[in-house]
């Protein structure tokens, strides 16, 4: 793994629950990138969607922090990170990325200090070469392939909030088996553009353990066992979490993104 | 759930297990969920008993190991258990015959806990006991592609099909879309037994195969999440798959087909 671009995953979403499929698309992005020879996941963080989104059904970030705490328990290199759930609003993907991007750059540069104080300058830099710590990691956002598709959405998406994450960062895209994203690329330029930034993993095993069926079995009373870990299963259970009125919450609401980002004035509200 | 006017089941399922995955494990979650909500049905066990090294499979490591990483990723379970007296018999089984003895288990094990009730009952003196239960009915669960190796020349005997489906009956799991429906119309056999062949909706599609789960193994490739890490801490321990692993049987006819041919 020598000489290769260090690398973080950042995975944005609700994780209402966290379920194995997202562990999933970590390892999957994981095994691509190194299989590229070019990079080397250091670590991946998932960031909870704040309870300002909106979301139907969408359980208090508490919840969803300890959930996806309990779930990466046995994971050592996938962390949850409660910034973002701890904004006073919803915060948009990009400043997500962006607020990573600066802690990464203050955490590196003090790494980085006392080795600088402990040497002479010429030797410092010439072991920043090989060194991997010397290099700031890239940090790239992971997603389901789907997201290519949302970008079409009117108003979920500011064109310039696309560009930036695909110029500035990057995308480590995890595409169900019999799906091409393909296609979601070159329908748009900007994707287009940018191609080389979008990294595009298939799946070998067809994953199909959405968060929506998972709530929709708990409701049911039906066995999740095995699509989730057991420590979050009874955690589920312990707090009651997932219920008929839980899916209820935000009912009839507008997702965030798109109260902000619309501009159409409806008259009525005049 | 009110156990007194329904059918006790116990699930058996047969197979390589080279490994066990999480989607075996799903299919008795789903079966057992499936057979509560008919309102008929309570299943009290799930058995898993591995086929045995005279299967001659391509790629069949030992039942040792087999039978050690199906305990292991059955322990969080409290309804599932591993048998290994399939895979310690000397030849390979067919299939009725492992049902059978599990079946003759079932009723000597009730038949003893019966006669414990009946001396209870009798020490206490009471008129009216309860203890006779029926015993446990044992059906076969299996997947989709279980229902249409029926189809296959020579793999199956008829009448051993015939005794399946009428002493014990089938809890066969099955994608959306898929053609089980269509596959017992087109064969009398299944059709005449309909009625105990119960087919069970998958609602979250699971194709982790474990001829998929050992060519990751060989890539390199992560397979975590997709089996209990007990599991995945065993395989890496003992390097259970490898290329050379997957070339044991390389080339040998599988036994059902020597021996039915």
């Amino acid at each position: 793994m020598k000489n290769r671009i260090p690398l973080i995953l950042l995975a944005c979403g609700s994780f209402n629950p966290i379920t194995n499929m997202h562990m999933r698309l970590f390892e999957l992005a994981r095994d691509h990138l190194h299989q590229t020879g070019k990079y080397q996941a250091v670590e991946g963080i998932i960031s909870p969607v704040n309870d300002k989104y909106a979301k139907r059904g969408l359980v208090s970030a508490k919840h969803r922090i300890t959930m996806t705490q309990l779930a990466l328990e046995t994971s050592d290199w996938i962390r949850v990170d409660p910034w973002e759930s701890e904004q006073e609003k919803w915060t948009e993907t990009v400043k997500v990325l962006r607020h990573h991007y600066n802690e990464l750059l203050t955490s590196h540069h003090f790494r980085k200090e006392p080795g600088r104080n402990n040497r002479p300058i010429e030797k410092a830099t010439e072991d920043s070469l090989s060194s991997s710590l010397a290099v700031v990691p890239e940090l790239k956002l992971l997603c389901g392939a789907d997201i290519l598709k949302t970008f079409q959405t009117p108003n979920l998406w500011k064109e310039e909030h696309i560009k930036e994450i695909i110029e500035k960062f990057g995308l480590v895209c995890v595409s169900r088996a019999g799906n091409d994203p393909r296609q979601y690329m070159t329908e748009s330029e900007l994707l287009t553009r940018y191609q080389h930034n979008i990294h595009l993993v298939k799946e070998w095993i067809q994953n199909e353990i959405s968060a929506t069926n998972i709530r929709r079995a708990l409701r049911k009373g039906l066995s999740v066992k095995y699509l989730v870990p057991d420590s979050v299963i009874s955690y589920i259970e312990h707090h009651n979490i997932y219920t008929e009125e839980s899916e209820q919450k935000n009912e009839g609401d507008l997702l965030q993104p798109l109260k902000q980002h619309s501009t159409i004035v409806n008259p009525l509200n005049d | 759930m009110e156990t007194t006017d329904k059918n006790e089941v116990v699930l058996l399922a047969c197979g390589s297990f080279n490994p066990i995955t999480n989607m075996h494990l799903r299919l008795f979650e789903l079966a057992r969920d499936y057979l509560h909500e008919t309102g008929k049905y309570k299943v009290v066990k799930g058995i898993i008993s591995p086929v045995g090294d005279a299967y001659e499979k391509k790629g069949l490591i030992a039942a040792d190991h087999r039978i050690a990483m199906a305990r292991l990723a059955t322990k969080s379970s409290s309804w599932l258990e591993v048998d290994d007296w399939e895979s310690c018999q000397n030849k390979w089984l067919e299939t009725v015959k492992v049902l059978r003895y599990h079946q003759e288990k079932l009723k000597i094990s009730n038949s003893a806990n019966n006669l414990q009730d009946a001396q209870i009952a009798q020490q206490l003196k009471l008129n009216h006991y309860y203890f006779f239960l029926d015993v446990p009915q044992l059906k076969l669960l299996c997947g989709a592609d279980f229902l249409e190796s029926f189809g296959v020349p020579n793999l199956w005997k008829l009448e051993d099909i015939t005794e399946i489906l009428v002493n014990h009956g089938l809890v066969c799991i099955t994608r959306a879309g898929n053609n089980a429906q269509k596959f017992i119309y087109e064969s009398d056999t299944l059709w005449s037994h309909k009625n105990n062949i119960h087919l069970v909706d998958e609602w979250i599609t699971n194709d982790i195969s474990s001829t998929k789960i050992r060519r990751a193994l060989r890539r390199g490739q992560s397979i975590r999440y997709l089996m209990p890490d007990t599991v995945l801490a065993y395989i890496e321990k003992h390097n259970l798959y490898s290329e050379e692993s997957e070339d044991r049987n390389a080339g040998v006819v599988l036994a059902p087909l020597q021996k039915h041919a």
